[in-house]
């Protein structure tokens, strides 16, 4: 079962690069990683790649395989056709740092600015909440995500119209969603969804959806929910005319 | 080279951001100090995210037996009696507000009918105790820290490695590393230092831990002088993955278990039930169906034996490997389809109940749970012993040191229970953070002499200066020759002579390992990375064969061939490890503080 592969693998900096060709045997039962951590073993030693956990579950060795971004701990050789070339290259819409890392810091700083988690007073006099499970199961299907960035990557907003100054992306709106469907939270955050965060980008193309490795249904439960929040708010016209003549106090 | 590095200031650092170091970082922010938080991989990543069954803390909301005292007599059996009591004490008691706490930051807990946060059946654990998100509660833990933690206005330090702790006379005063995007060094200076760094599995071949579990807080403390405690008791889980070979190691959480998955050997024999310990038979079912309803929460219910604690299980699966009785790939079957017999739906409950092992058996081995059994057997999967420290305050014998969280020692004696390391972060790493502030805020910062900066640079550039060849060879190798060394020597069944030979061996990888040869630069270098990580996995993997040489009979997850048996003498002492004058590693045996009559009542109430 042992095989001769050659892999593709982008080799630079933020100042430029090229694909470099590796050749090496695989055996029965590896993931990409496996064959990464192979060549860097003994053909490459300084061969710069994130990873962790390699159980699909901290979200670091994301790559795009074959042109399609994926995390390289979960993609089995077997699925891939060994008998091309495979390429390897790191996630395109971040900047390069080396080989198949990127600075992913933009989304952290994105993170800061989303309003924090602020919870109505405890349902009992011990200090606990009570929720029922089906009021949480959406708001747990967000929270399965390892932000692994597979979905900012592929977006078309960020990746190839560079908005990253006005639109957070899809995993922050899940982020978000997470905290508006939170049946404790009391905070509004639909102003700066529309603003800053510029949820109107996205056009739902759920390129989001389909390579999210925690198989979140991003733009159905997540994006447009939010997008319907936000037009009830602003720009239903019954709801103005009822804001605008609403008696006060 | 001149000493003219970037110099960042704090009053507590905190190296490692795992469940403990971010607890530990909040904590010591709220009590308004300046705190950094120094991060070996991306926020949010640490390997805390693995842990998988869930948190155990006595709220009492599916089963109001349970109690504070319940929970630590559970704890202390097994622990087999050598944990440090007063912590033992205190993360029972302060458990259920830790869990409380995260929910009050925004955890979204798995709830019961009356929408109180639920709690789930473990290993070693009399009630059902442990709060979960499904099977990803490590995930949800460091989130929920994480998210709360950016608002706090901590300092996070991502993809920084230390190398280091730096001293002014006796007194820790700060820490020197690099950042791995681009190799800049730093000097962290500190009035007070955490290390929460979790675990050290991979000195051996077989780990559930990622690539950052290579022990460095314990090796950085102990080289600044703190003792370090209990190193022979490692925790080899029963259940890891061992097919496809890519995936040898990676966790199959007891949860599986928990939720009726049963283990079999290859001729379909539920073989847990021959061996039964003493000190559990009174809690064990002996009659399969009532093993079933125990999991199905029937609190008239004994639990079946799959759910005996690790150190146990791992050495049944071992025996039946041993003898022949082992599935194809050399372990046991783990079976969870089976329960279609008993409900209806099983499939769609067994993906509601533990959906991240459906997914990881479906996309890394392309075999479906729901209908085939697994294969699993032991792997190396966490250090009940570490840095030795205060059980109230986690403050280390090294003034200004502090360590919480896996790397740190005490609490889990001899063999720590699922689910009681989440709870172990949370209860202290908020004790670490709080001391450490404290400290920070008694104490002034402290002076750091040119001269050991220099030093620590010196030693970790040096493999770059080393000529491929001539004698040298990679860092790759080194480290694959050690996991090697101590999985097949120092594991799960341990003999006298075979550890002796890898005593040896350590010393003569440590001549290899004063001679490994990088190339490249000081960005991103994998090569150069594991370079570092030897020093301390070589340090680690020396003080567990020394403990372990040196225990001569067989206790949680120590266990000898040689002494099979429990000596009662030994229950009375710790093994404590120390640097010696001369640099050499030095063992005592620590005898243990007699336990207070009112905690020594509980554990006789307990029986």
């Amino acid at each position: 079962m042992n095989k001769q592969v050659t892999f593709r693998i982008w080799r630079g900096d933020a100042t430029g690069g090229k694909f470099v060709e590796y050749t090496t045997e695989i055996t029965e039962g590896l993931v990409v990683l496996d064959v990464i951590h192979k060549i860097q073993a003994t053909q490459a030693n300084d061969m710069a790649c994130r990873w962790n956990c390699k159980a699909g579950k901290c979200g670091s060795c994301s790559a795009e395989i074959n042109g399609i971004p994926k995390l390289m701990c979960m993609t089995r050789m077997d699925t891939l056709n060994t008998d091309k070339v495979i390429t390897v290259e790191p996630m395109r819409a971040f900047p390069s740092i080396r080989d198949l890392v990127t600075d992913v810091s933009w989304n952290f700083r994105v993170k800061t600015k989303i309003k924090k988690f602020n919870p109505r007073k405890p349902d009992a006099e011990d200090g606990t909440w009570r929720m029922m499970q089906e009021d949480v199961d959406r708001v747990q299907e967000f929270r399965k995500c390892i932000e692994c960035f597979l979905c900012q990557d592929v977006c078309h907003v960020l990746r190839d119209h560079h908005k990253h100054d006005e639109f957070i992306g899809p995993r922050f709106l899940v982020y978000t969603a997470a905290l508006e469907m939170h049946p404790l939270d009391t905070e509004d955050r639909l102003a700066e969804l529309k603003q800053t965060q510029g949820i109107g980008f996205c056009n739902i193309t759920k390129c989001c959806t389909k390579v999210c490795p925690e198989h979140i249904t991003i733009t159905d439960n997540a994006i447009i929910p939010l997008k319907e929040r936000v037009v009830d708010e602003y720009y239903d016209p019954l709801g103005w005319l009822w804001k605008k003549i609403r008696p006060q106090g | 080279m001149a000493t003219n590095y970037e110099t960042h200031e704090y009053d507590v650092l905190v190296i490692g951001a795992g469940g403990a170091g971010l607890r530990a970082a909040i904590e010591a922010s709220a009590a308004g100090v300046k705190v950094g938080l120094i991060c070996k991989s991306l926020l949010g990543k640490a390997h805390t995210v693995m842990a998988e069954g869930g948190m155990a803390a006595a709220m009492g909301n599916v089963d109001d037996r349970d109690s504070w005292k319940v929970h630590f007599a559970d704890t202390m059996r097994g622990g087999q009696y050598v944990n440090n009591w007063r912590m033992a004490e205190l993360h029972a008691k302060e458990a259920p507000a830790r869990v409380h706490e995260l929910e009050a930051w925004g955890a979204v807990f798995d709830r019961t009918k009356e929408g109180k946060i639920s709690q789930r059946n473990f290993g070693g654990h009399r009630y059902p105790r442990l709060a979960h998100v499904g099977d990803r509660t490590g995930l949800e833990l460091i989130r929920t820290l994480q998210d709360h933690g950016i608002h706090q206005g901590i300092t996070v330090h991502m993809e920084y490695t230390i190398v280091s702790l730096l001293k002014d006379g006796d007194r820790v005063v700060g820490a020197f590393g690099y950042d791995r995007e681009r190799g800049r060094f730093r000097i962290f200076k500190a009035k007070a230092v955490v290390v929460c760094t979790g675990g050290l599995g991979r000195a051996y071949a077989v780990t559930s831990n990622s690539w950052e579990g290579t022990g460095d807080g314990v090796s950085l403390a102990y080289h600044a002088g703190a003792e370090l405690l209990d190193m022979e008791f490692i925790q080899f889980h029963p259940t890891g993955m061992i097919w496809p070979p890519s995936v040898k190691g990676i966790l199959v959480t007891e949860s599986v278990r928990g939720e009726g998955g049963v283990l079999r050997n290859k001729d379909g024999k539920r073989f847990m039930y021959d061996d039964v310990p003493e000190n559990y038979r009174s809690q064990t079912s002996t009659d399969p169906e009532e093993g079933w309803r125990y999991t199905q929460n029937d609190k008239n219910a004994k639990r079946p034996p799959e759910l005996l604690t690790r150190d146990h299980v791992a050495r049944c699966i071992n025996r039946e490997v041993k003898a022949g009785r082992g599935s194809p790939h050399g372990g046991v079957y783990l079976d969870i389809a089976w329960i279609k017999e008993k409900i209806p739906n099983a499939a769609e409950h067994i993906k509601k109940k533990i959906p991240s092992m459906y997914h990881q058996f479906m996309q890394l081995a392309n075999l479906d749970i729901t209908k085939e059994p697994m294969e699993v057997g032991p792997t190396t999967h966490y250090a009940m012993g570490g840095v030795r420290v205060n059980g109230e305050t986690q403050a280390t014998n090294v003034p200004g040191l502090f360590a919480a969280g896996e790397c740190a020692a005490g609490l889990h004696g001899a063999n720590r229970l699922g689910g009681n390391s989440l709870s172990d972060l949370i209860v202290f790493g908020k004790r670490a953070g709080e001391y450490a502030a404290k400290y920070a805020k008694e104490n002034s910062a402290g002076a750091i002499s040119d001269a050991q900066v220099e030093a620590a640079y010196k030693e970790a550039v040096e493999p770059f200066e080393r000529p491929a060849g001539g004698g040298t060879e990679g860092p790759y190798q080194v480290q694959y020759d050690l996991q090697n060394m101590m999985q097949a020597n120092v594991g799960i069944v341990r003999l006298q002579n075979e550890m002796e030979f890898a005593l040896d061996g350590i010393q003569k990888l440590k001549t290899r390992a004063a001679k490994v040869a990088v190339q490249g630069h000081l960005e991103y270098n994998p090569g150069w990375h594991t370079a570092i990580d030897l020093k301390h996995l070589l340090t680690i993997s020396e003080a567990i064969t020394i403990c372990s040489i040196d225990r001569k009979e067989s206790r949680g997850g120590h266990f000898r061939e040689d002494f099979p048996n429990k000596d009662p003498e030994a229950q009375k002492y710790n093994s404590v490890i120390s640097k010696a004058a001369d640099g050499s590693m030095k063992l005592r045996r620590e005898p243990i503080p007699a336990m207070r009559e009112d905690l020594k009542q509980v554990i006789e109430e307990m029986k």
